[in-house]
């Protein structure tokens, strides 16, 4: 088994997250963009977890790990990268569906930042045709903003 | 290249495959099963490195409800079902960005790995790694525990605006200051709609005030030849203005109550007449006066017709009829009593509308009504003929419509007829006597009660019965 291939697969994943995260506008194909970046990560862990004890030849196993003869940490790690993920989605989604409950548009490159000093500067941007009036999505926008910069990043 | 080799290549082409389909598909629902496919091809890649448990987590957790998730906010934010122009933004940085990620890394990662050649592992079974987790990672298992919740809670509160939500006095304000919806800004129908209830009303207004001069002449004339014999000359002047006739209600009482009643009959009018002619939204417009007044005469031959005119427009015919259903249903109780009452010919009978009713056949024959009614009552009254030849030909579809706002349809069908045809005297109590049926009746008119017994029954009879039946 050549461990290089799932490495470089790993690699090509993360960088078409990497893309998908840049190029959409959707915020839920943004989180499908992320969840193949995490899946490019778990796919690392879980192959050099097969293959770094015998890659680190030489070393004393006490030396560089857990005293265990077989350490799983590589499916540990994956297992809890799925849970980080699910998570991750889970908020993210809820998120997604508020701004969307709220601006009626869910695409993030129309979401504010600043709201909060100008609330009707980027409004006619923002809102959608059948949008809200401009005062039901004031301070609370912004906040969401905020938290969505915090899951997609 | 073993067959290890082989599978990890052809699983990883699809993987990275259906990644950029994710990426760059412009269906949403398409980018969610690409990602289903990658997903899947990614969890054959565990199964092949030895990572079971990963695998099926993989695919329970991600491709069973991640995935499913996604779809739901597809779903949930009304996303077309067809291909989205506007999912994209210009690809130059972002692909730039993303091949040097991605290029950069696999060079990184295969100059740091070369072509070397690893024993596959031991296959990973569930107990090995849960003597794991529960041995050495248990304080990060329970972590994780509590962030789940932490999410969970997160996504719940996320999701409820009225949790948490902070007193924002802006947007408490903004809808204190919409003004409510304005119906005559709904369309023109409904102006139109307005404007014809005006000129009904100031139609109605106008007859009032006839016949209000009417009676006050018919009563005042004898008034002033009687006196005149008594006391030629004090009483003459006086007596042409309402207010000596009002006064003088020992020598004439039926001229006292008579404006008495002209003027209550006018108050219920502006009171009641709004409620009782008003045309409910949705409802077809009623039809132009010259088509549909020989669908009135038609309908009224056959005693059941009134309210589905035959000829003209079978949509509104249809309309009509399917309302009166509604109707019939709905007030039941409250209007049959009334229909009892005139066919008892108790003394509860209201002696308006059975003066109504009695005018109202030679109404509803047609031409015959205008020659033997009017001249008789309407000497002097020159604009009551358009009314009269307008007001009918909107009856076909308006008592369907007034039939849903005023709970009672039937004496709003009679009080409107005697308007027209009755004399003053027995015309204008119709109102009040219909309004407050207990207080009102004995004192308004007894003496017309016998007479309007026939006539008031087979015009309410039977313009009730289609309307449960239909």
């Amino acid at each position: 088994m050549h461990v290089v291939i799932p490495y470089v697969i790993a690699a090509l994943l993360f960088g078409l997250g990497v893309y998908g995260v840049l190029r959409r506008r959707n915020a839920i194909l943004v989180l499908m963009a992320v969840e193949l970046m995490l899946n490019a990560t778990n796919l690392i862990f879980v192959a050099a977890d097969s293959t770094i004890r015998q890659s680190l030849t030489g070393v004393q196993p006490e030396a560089w790990a857990h005293a265990a003869p077989e350490p799983r940490a590589g499916s540990i790690f994956a297992l809890f990268v799925i849970v980080l993920a699910a998570a991750e989605v889970g908020v993210g989604l809820a998120i997604i569906l508020q701004f969307y409950r709220l601006r009626n548009a869910i695409a993030i490159d129309e979401i504010a930042l600043h709201e909060a000093d100008d609330p009707d500067a980027d409004d006619p941007d923002a809102d959608g045709p059948g949008g809200d009036g401009p005062g039901a999505d004031g301070p609370g926008a912004d906040h969401e903003a905020d938290d969505q910069e915090q899951v997609t990043t | 290249v073993t067959v290890a080799d082989a599978l990890m290549l052809a699983l990883g082409l699809i993987a990275v495959g259906s990644g950029a389909l994710v990426v760059s598909s412009s269906h949403l629902v398409r980018a969610g099963l690409y990602l289903v496919i990658s997903l899947g091809a990614i969890a054959g890649l565990y199964l092949v490195l030895g990572a079971e448990l990963v695998a099926w987590v993989q695919v329970l957790v991600y491709v069973g409800a991640v995935v499913v998730l996604l779809l739901f906010a597809v779903m949930l934010t009304r996303a077309p079902i067809g291909p989205s122009t506007d999912l994209d933004r210009p690809a130059g940085p972002a692909a730039l960005i993303g091949a040097g990620v991605g290029v950069g890394l696999a060079a990184l990662l295969a100059d740091a790995f070369h072509w070397t050649r690893y024993d596959l592992p031991p296959t990973g079974t569930a107990e090995r790694v849960g003597a794991q987790i529960f041995g050495g990672w248990v304080l990060p298992f329970e972590v994780l525990s509590i962030l789940l919740l932490a999410a969970l809670v997160g996504a719940i509160v996320l999701s409820r605006p009225d949790l948490g939500a902070r007193p924002d006095p802006e947007a408490a304000q903004i809808p204190a200051t919409v003004p409510p919806p304005d119906p005559t800004a709904e369309s023109a129908a409904v102006v139109a709609r307005l404007e014809r209830i005006a000129a009904r009303q100031a139609n109605a207004q106008a007859r009032l005030r006839q016949t209000a001069a009417e009676q006050r002449a018919a009563t005042t004339e004898p008034a002033t030849t009687e006196p005149a014999t008594t006391e030629p000359a004090t009483t003459e002047p006086a007596d042409p203005s309402p207010t000596a006739s009002a006064a003088a209600g020992g020598a004439k009482p039926s001229a006292g109550t008579a404006v008495q009643d002209a003027l209550k009959g006018r108050a219920a009018d502006v009171i009641f007449g709004a409620q009782s002619r008003r045309i409910p939204l949705g409802v077809d417009t009623p039809p132009e006066p010259g088509t549909t007044r020989d669908d009135i005469i038609e309908g009224t031959a056959t005693e059941t017709g009134p309210r589905r005119p035959a000829g003209g427009r079978p949509g509104s015919a249809r309309s009509s009829s399917n309302r009166p259903e509604i109707e019939g249903s709905a007030r039941g109780s409250s209007s049959r009593p009334e229909i009892e009452g005139s066919a008892r010919g108790s003394s509860s009978r209201p002696a308006i509308e059975g003066s109504a009713a009695e005018s109202s056949p030679p109404g509803r024959s047609g031409s015959a009504r205008g020659s033997s009614n009017r001249p008789a009552i309407h000497g002097s009254a020159t604009e009551t003929g358009p009314t009269d030849r307008a007001e009918p030909s909107r009856r076909p579809t308006r008592p369907a419509i007034e039939g849903s706002a005023a709970d009672d349809d039937q004496p709003t069908l009679g009080e409107s007829r005697p308007r027209r045809g009755v004399t003053g005297p027995s015309n204008r109590p119709a109102l009040p006597a219909r309004d407050d049926k207990a207080g009102d009746k004995p004192t308004s008119k007894p003496d017309d009660k016998p007479t309007s017994k026939p006539g008031d029954k087979p015009t309410s009879k039977p313009d009730d019965k289609p309307e449960g039946d239909a």
